[in-house]
């Protein structure tokens, strides 16, 4: 297993987020967790770099338990994970081809040279060639999405995880994000999470899919698996009806 | 009715727990900025970036203030020493009080409000757009990327601005005191040098590195703890300059009673 998540209890004050979540991520696939705005979502997705501590439970790495992990040990699992923020959370201050080199800064065996062509290489991955120079004010929502692709793959990570690449976009931009997820699965090899609530996308980029609610995990398995449950919580939620929720209770 | 009386007193005790609260997420702020020191790989290249922002950029503002003070200073010393004092005492009040007081925390309180709300408000802005858990995610130690250059600039710099300050200070008061006080350039000087002590000058630099390191880690301080979206930027930004502001005047007190 690349990633697994076993009982993940998490509460921030009185608001208990996560109640006992679980799932787990093969090497080499993309799975989706979907589930509302403020189900924990993110919350989940920063324990797997060590953003934020389990109040109980695991997150386990390739075998490593991310919270038991030392500062040196932690920042050589960062370098294994990129991280694709949901409004890319660039570094206003530095231009594009900067914030894609800052990762590899932090590499001893990478120059300056190799620098340099491996920035070239990540903007062109995500079709943002020549845009190297301009700051990130400057990019629209979708070249920023892509600019911190770039910067996420910079490093070369065995693990891409992508908090809502696809919030606030025009359809044709998340379906150039969504191709952008697969090829870097496929061109990279890497294992991707993506967190979502866009349904579209989650069927376009998903190889299983879990849902969080109500802090647990309502559901895991297959993009059909998904289509054919009969579960009215998740089928509440792929199909946008509510309704569906209040006639099951 | 009794809960009314004790208002005040459950006021004070919540205030107290906040205030010992913040002071000690302070000190726990700069002990792991101390730790983060070994990080040099991270820090020692902004540095000279961070010392042109904290003091290059502060000297026009910190110069304008001491030229204007230093000429209000000779006009007030002369109105007040009219006929009582010899007027060369003018030296003595613009020397000494733009050297022991209001160069350091004139300086201080202009720069609290420059450099403390800037680096409060960048801090805070990079909080609020997640840029500080992408340096995590890079795999920057935050504190070394940030807070580091910031309190080291802040202590090297400071004390540079109001050195430059107190000699803009007292050259602008030299000048009022020929132009428009009839005094010579020797009686200024005369006075100037009368009661003068090297000491005085250690006194002012050792104030300003005090200031330079309190306004830049509370401005760090209230930036990396920055909560909520524009709102808490500014909250933070205010809170920055306000608290920094009123810790340079009690840590001014405490200079002047323990080293004068």
């Amino acid at each position: 297993m690349s990633i697994v998540i076993r009982d993940l209890h998490k509460a921030f004050g009185t608001k208990e987020v996560l109640r006992g979540f679980s799932v787990e991520a093969t090497e080499g696939e993309t799975l989706v967790i979907l589930g509302q705005s403020g189900s924990g979502k993110s919350v989940t997705l920063k324990h797997v770099v060590g953003l934020l501590e389990p109040d109980q439970g695991l997150v386990e790495v390739d075998g490593l338990e991310v919270s038991t992990l030392s500062r040196e040990e932690l920042y050589d699992l960062r370098r294994r994970a990129g991280y694709v923020f949901q409004f890319a959370a660039l570094f206003d201050s530095l231009t594009v081809a900067e914030n894609v080199g800052m990762g590899l800064r932090r590499m001893k065996d990478v120059g300056e040279e190799e620098r340099r062509s491996r920035v070239e290489e990540c903007l062109a991955l995500v079709d943002l060639d020549g845009f190297g120079d301009r700051m990130p004010a400057e990019l629209s929502g979708g070249q920023r999405k892509r600019a911190g692709i770039a910067r996420a793959i910079a490093t070369r990570p065995k693990y891409l995880l992508y908090d809502e690449p696809t919030t606030g976009l025009d359809p044709i931009t998340r379906a150039v994000i969504d191709r952008l997820i697969n090829r870097m699965k496929e061109e990279l090899g890497v294992t991707g999470l993506v967190i979502t609530h866009d349904m579209e996308s989650a069927f376009r980029v998903a190889d299983s899919i879990a849902m969080l609610y109500e802090g647990t995990c309502r559901f895991h398995g297959t993009v059909d698996e998904i289509r054919d449950t009969d579960d009215p919580v998740v089928r509440a939620f792929i199909e946008g009806r509510p309704e569906l929720i209040e006639e099951a209770l | 009715m009794t809960r009314v009386l004790l208002a005040p007193f459950t006021l004070l005790g919540q205030g107290s727990v906040r205030l010992m609260s913040g002071l000690g997420s302070w000190g726990r702020l700069v002990g792991d900025s101390i730790r983060a020191l070994r990080h040099l790989d991270v820090w020692v290249p902004l540095l000279v970036g961070q010392m042109r922002r904290v003091g290059a950029d502060s000297v026009p503002i910190a110069l304008f203030i001491a030229m204007f003070t230093g000429i209000v200073l000779a006009l007030q010393a002369s109105y007040t020493f009219t006929g009582a004092i010899p007027l060369y005492f003018v030296g003595v009040l613009v020397g000494k009080t733009m050297m022991l007081e209001l160069g350091p925390v004139l300086t201080g309180l202009a720069l609290s409000g420059r450099v403390g709300a800037n680096i409060s408000a960048e801090l805070g802005t990079m909080r609020v757009t997640e840029q500080i858990d992408a340096l995590e995610t890079l795999a920057y130690p935050p504190l070394a990327y940030l807070v580091v250059p910031r309190v080291l600039a802040g202590i090297v710099m400071f004390p540079l601005v109001t050195a430059l300050a107190i000699a803009v200070g007292i050259t602008s008061g030299w000048l009022t005191s020929l132009a428009l006080l009839d005094m010579t350039t020797h009686e200024f000087v005369r006075g100037l040098t009368l009661f003068f002590e090297t000491f005085d000058v250690w006194f002012a630099l050792i104030k300003a590195t005090s200031f330079g390191f309190v306004v830049t880690s509370i401005g760090c301080y209230f930036g990396f703890h920055t909560r909520g979206g524009a709102e808490g930027v500014g909250r933070s930004t205010t809170r920055a300059v306000v608290v920094s502001s009123m810790v340079i005047l009690v840590l001014d007190a405490f200079w002047a009673v323990t080293l004068l």
